[in-house]
């Protein structure tokens, strides 16, 4: 009887089959993972994207598959008057809303991070304005902004008697476009706020008692420590603000669809108007790739201008 | 330079009292070190001198003036934090300048003053660095420059050593005690270190559950402990502690096995607990026979767990000991460094 120890047993090797061999190939395999993302990407970016630039160049209708007629759409949005108007609003808009969003969202986050009582529930409420669909918020600001039934002309006519007529918010150019202006900063202020309140709270707090022992005033802790050290998250929060609020569309259409007399149009609601509601969808895509430019041109300026700075990059000794 | 008095000091966090009235006097230029295990109170009281934390009752001076209501960049002290508290965003020089600057210093003083700093602590070459680009050792040199710069009366250090590895740890030990010699300037060290408490302090606070223990100078706390915590936690490797009675002229464990007494000791027979340190124990061939249960070779000394009846204890000794576990060692303490305690009270006898 022979017996087989432990040490001399040595296990049969087999071959792999074909599958195996096919799987262990880098080229291969590598196709295999990347097939699911590229294939999702070139279905649902991709072929939107490309296909709103190509349309940008055809004269293209509702019904109607245009034919290619290079930058002839671009040279007439030039001179239309309600185009430029709305490239004007778009940047005036995102402008005033963004310094009022960052201004109210950064105050916010500073009181947020004081040990306030009942923080997580006061947290939560500030939450509400960007979980509420933002069609709901419309509408609601819609009724607020309404020349009969406004609350806020009621209180400063009835309840007050500041005034004897009732607010005209939105039935003229300039208030319609400061009363936009203010909805979109009540909407985004929650995501500003809870960002940069994540931000503060990855600062240590003994930099600020090394700081109070240095001899800073509260002011100088906030423009010193608190600032600088906030300027990363800073840049990334607001480059999405920008891009969110250049590309606004729902709050505008839902309260004043572009009116009065197009003046309150942002690029978004015009290329709908002419695209989908007036039909020519090359126009439309015209209008909608003119937006590319300035949001490529935003993204650049607050991650160059803002974003990684020396103190964060790795343990080099240049 | 000045003097530092604690007064009675409690602090309360809600109705939860951490520390129950604590004093101490620190005289002009000394090195306190106040050591204890986590939760001690220790950083709370050194948070409390530096001003960070509000004094529920008693009172803090510094310099003979009291500065219970004094903010904290008016008490003249400077304080290194155990995470060193660097500004990222900062250079080595803005680091250390950034209190001039707030105090609005023309550009050469501060060039002056930092250079100084550097110059004590050999950073001239780093002062264009970042935090991150520096180890950690150049990171807690850096926390010491600034604190220099200041010109404090009082230094306060918050376990500055803690986020160090082992061998850094005796090296910056080294770098501190010197630098306290050089500018002696009062300092106040809070560690949990009992090694670093007695290789750097002129005085060791003791504390434990909020009160202090024993203070006095690292020799007297090691020769006279004043009570059973202050015993077992001064000395490595740690006192060793009985408990049993005394019996006429020996100590007795329940076991039965007689311990010498200290030479001319006049106690009254009860429960006392018996403390002898691992370094005090000899080997007697006249002593105690013990079983070996451990050996630990250091290569200066040699660790030995013993046991007897039902007593286990520790001996170091400075010879080479060629034993096993399993082995019987004859050993006795010296009977003049056996320390007493109250059973009931834990204090010296």
């Amino acid at each position: 009887m022979s017996a087989v120890t432990a040490a001399q047993w040595i296990k049969a090797r087999r071959d792999p089959s074909w599958i195996v061999k096919l799987f262990d190939w880098k080229p291969f395999l590598v196709v295999m993972c990347l097939l699911p993302a590229v294939g999702l990407l070139m279905t649902f970016l991709t072929y939107p994207l490309g296909l709103g630039i190509f349309l940008a160049f055809t004269d293209t209708t509702i019904g109607r598959s245009g034919s290619w007629v290079g930058l002839e759409n671009f040279e007439y949005l030039l001179t239309d008057p309600i185009f430029l108007n709305a490239v004007f609003y778009s940047v005036f808009y995102t402008a005033i809303a963004t310094v009022g969003k960052f201004g109210l969202g950064l105050w916010l986050a500073l009181l947020l991070n004081q040990h306030t009582p009942f923080k997580s529930i006061i947290r939560a409420i500030i939450l509400l304005p960007w979980i509420v669909p933002t069609v709901l918020s419309a509408i609601a600001f819609w009724w607020i902004y309404d020349p009969q039934f406004s609350i806020i002309s009621y209180i400063f006519v009835e309840v007050l008697g500041w005034r004897s007529t009732n607010i005209d918010f939105i039935n003229t150019e300039w208030p319609a476009r400061f009363s936009l202006i203010v909805a979109n900063i009540w909407r985004g202020i929650p995501f500003v706020a809870i960002s940069l309140l994540a931000g503060l709270q990855t600062i240590s707090p003994s930099l600020y008692e090394a700081a109070l022992l240095d001899g800073s005033t509260a002011w100088q802790r906030f423009r010193f420590i608190t600032f600088p050290m906030l300027l990363p998250i800073l840049a990334i929060v607001m480059t999405f603000s920008i891009i969110f609020t250049f590309t606004d569309f729902q709050l505008v259409y839902a309260i004043t669809r572009g009116g009065p007399v197009n003046s309150t149009h942002l690029l978004a609601t015009l290329a709908f108007q002419r695209g989908i509601a007036g039909g020519e969808l090359g126009e439309g895509a015209a209008i909608a790739v003119s937006m590319i430019p300035f949001l490529v041109a935003a993204t650049l300026f607050s991650y160059f201008a803002l974003a990684r700075r020396k103190w964060q990059q790795g343990e080099s000794n240049d | 330079m000045a003097t530092v008095g604690v007064r009675d000091v409690r602090k309360s966090f809600g109705n939860f009292e951490v520390l129950h009235g604590v004093s101490v006097d620190i005289a002009d230029g000394d090195f306190v070190v106040l050591v204890g295990p986590s939760g001690c109170g220790k950083s709370t009281l050194l948070r409390m001198l530096a001003g960070l934390e509000n004094i529920s009752a008693g009172e803090i001076s510094i310099g003979g003036r009291v500065v219970n209501t004094v903010a904290p960049k008016d008490r003249d002290i400077a304080m290194v934090f155990q995470n060193y508290a660097l500004y990222p965003h900062m250079t080595v020089f803005d680091n250390m300048a950034f209190s001039m600057k707030l105090a609005g210093a023309p550009k050469d003083v501060m060039e002056q003053e930092v250079g100084r700093a550097a110059k004590i602590l050999g950073l001239e070459t780093l002062l264009q660095r970042f935090p991150r680009q520096l180890s950690g050792g150049q990171r807690q040199r850096v926390a010491m420059g600034r604190a220099i710069v200041r010109n404090p009366q009082v230094f306060l250090f918050d376990e500055p050593l803690s986020n160090l590895d082992a061998k850094l740890r005796v090296q910056m030990r080294s770098e501190i005690k010197e630098l306290h010699q050089r500018l002696k300037v009062t300092t106040v060290y809070v560690t949990h270190d009992q090694i670093e408490a007695m290789t750097m302090a002129d005085q060791i606070v003791v504390m434990n559950h909020g009160i202090i223990e024993q203070a006095g100078p690292p020799l007297v706390l090691y020769d006279r402990p004043a009570n059973i915590f202050v015993a077992g936690f001064i000395g490595s490797p740690a006192m060793n502690l009985i408990a049993g009675d005394i019996d006429g002229d020996v100590f007795r464990t329940p076991d039965g096995t007689a311990w010498p007494l200290p030479p001319g000791t006049r106690v009254t027979p009860g429960p006392v607990t018996y403390g002898i340190r691992p370094e005090h124990l000899r080997l007697d061939p006249e002593g105690m026979p013990a079983l070996v249960q451990l050996v630990e070779p250091t290569g200066s000394e040699t660790q030995v767990l013993f046991r007897l009846g039902e007593t286990q204890f520790s001996g170091a000794f400075r010879e080479r000991v060629t034993t096993r576990p399993g082995d019987m060692l004859r050993v006795g303490p010296d009977p003049a460094l056996v320390h007493l305690f109250d059973k009931a009270t834990g204090q010296r006898i």
